[in-house]
């Protein structure tokens, strides 16, 4: 599973880094999680409000910053999905 | 509002085991009823305030009426509480109806409008939008490379910082409604006429060339919110706005008040009365480098009024706070050369020139 951070550096995509690295602590699967800085790179998921959560190429949240739990919610979601 | 972790609408892994998870859309009888108590309390204080400010400094204090420090507490008193209950509730309503209005929604209604009809549905929709300046790279890249016009763009991006519901609140709690209604029309005037004049002075050549090549995947809807989450995001726009605005807020009130008691009347007439032409450019020159300041800039201004400032002049002040960022225009540089920055801000400058001549004049 991948989980991509998509934001150019603001206060706000910092944040949501954490709670995705609290997400993923908690869950205990296997999860990628890097950060997309480049504003091409952001552009090209379509996303137009920063900081956003991608969870396997899905966009799941943008604009906003989720708690974690909310988060792990996706990660178990994604995590039922490929297992069944 | 309550404090349950909500649950999104494909999330069956609850962190709340002991409540019986109640259906996804529909609002929960425990919700509303926060959200009624909410609504009573906020309508009992707000319809107490004055009494107790009152109450507070001459009975509590035992302050003589008609002095200067018993006028100043009064006045703080009063209009503290008053201006962050209005904040509290506008703020609250706007994030629940800004749930309805996502960028993605906002670019495929702007997608291949003409200009004119486009420029005032961009401005209208700039109010409604959820809109950071922080994300206004994204923003006007994600719009530009879909088929909005480049005046399109710049009315939404114009109008989205100048009319929001921070400087509405402010001006509907400290001026009254008309000054607030002024304040909406005449931003909206100024987003959809400057631009205009950008798309019809045909300035794409100004743009970063590789704005136009950068390739925009398709709109990133996300999952579309409940009533609780809509709920749910009015409270988050509660606690990050109001959180991020309150000492400034008072910091500000406090100011007034001092000018309320102790500035004698009339004083502001010689500086920022209507006869003196020069005061309106100062205003919007002083305005440019303030921005997050804002909330706490116009109580000040506003007792400042009450000496003797003229309207016209603090309005243009005040959009060219909110409305013309230096911290934007730094922002929007990746995407924009500088004589396109210039114009925008030349004519938007222009734009509130004009508005604060008018209203000088006017009233």
């Amino acid at each position: 599973m991948q989980i991509k951070v998509l934001g150019t550096g603001c206060a706000k995509c910092k944040l949501l880094y954490g709670e995705a690295e609290k997400a993923i602590t908690a869950s205990g699967s296997p999860v990628e999680l890097t950060k997309v800085e480049r504003i091409d790179e952001i552009m090209k998921f379509g996303v137009m409000m920063t900081p956003a959560l991608v969870l396997d190429g899905e966009v799941k949240v943008s604009g906003r910053v989720p708690k974690s739990a909310e988060i792990l919610s996706w990660i178990m979601t994604a995590a039922a999905k490929t297992s069944a | 509002m309550p404090s349950t972790p909500s649950v999104s609408q494909d999330a069956h892994v609850t962190s709340s085991p002991a409540v019986a998870a109640p259906p996804p859309h529909a609002l929960s009888i425990a919700r509303i009823s926060v959200a009624a108590l909410a609504a009573t309390v906020w309508i009992f204080l707000y319809a107490t305030i004055e009494r107790m400010a009152k109450w507070l400094t001459y009975d509590l204090f035992r302050m003589a009426k008609g002095e200067r420090l018993p006028s100043a507490v009064e006045f703080f008193l009063y209009e503290a509480p008053k201006v962050l209950l209005l904040l509290v509730l506008v703020v609250f309503v706007v994030g629940i109806i800004r749930s309805f209005f996502t960028p993605e929604r906002t670019r495929r209604m702007l997608a291949g409008r003409r200009e004119a009809a486009g420029n005032v549905l961009a401005s209208l929709l700039g109010v409604v939008t959820p809109f950071c300046s922080c994300s206004a790279v994204p923003l006007f890249i994600g719009f530009v490379t879909t088929g909005v016009p480049l005046g399109v763009t710049f009315s939404f991006l114009i109008s989205a910082p100048m009319v929001n519901e921070v400087a509405l609140v402010l001006l509907l709690g400290l001026f009254g409604w008309k000054v607030a209604g002024l304040y909406l029309a005449t931003g909206l005037a100024i987003a959809i006429s400057s631009g205009w004049i950008i798309g019809r002075l045909k300035l794409e050549r100004w743009v970063e060339p590789w704005v136009y090549r950068t390739a925009t995947g398709p709109s990133a809807d996300t999952v579309r919110p409940t009533w609780n989450d809509r709920l749910r995001l009015g409270r988050d726009a509660v606690k990050e706005i109001v959180g991020k605005v309150w000492p400034y807020l008072l910091a500000g009130i406090a100011v007034g008040a001092g000018i309320h008691g102790y500035v004698p009347e009339n004083f502001m007439a010689s500086i920022m009365g209507k006869g003196t032409w020069w005061s309106v450019p100062l205003a919007v020159v002083i305005g440019i480098p303030m921005y997050s300041n804002a909330a706490g800039i116009i109580p000040v201004v506003q007792a400042l009024l009450g000496k003797g400032a003229a309207l016209g002049t603090v309005l243009a002040f005040m959009m060219s706070v909110i409305g013309l960022s230096l911290p934007e225009m730094v922002i929007l540089r990746k995407v924009l050369k500088l004589p396109l920055i210039a114009t925008f801000a030349a004519v938007v400058g222009i734009g509130i020139l004009i508005v604060g001549y008018l209203f000088n004049i006017l009233i």
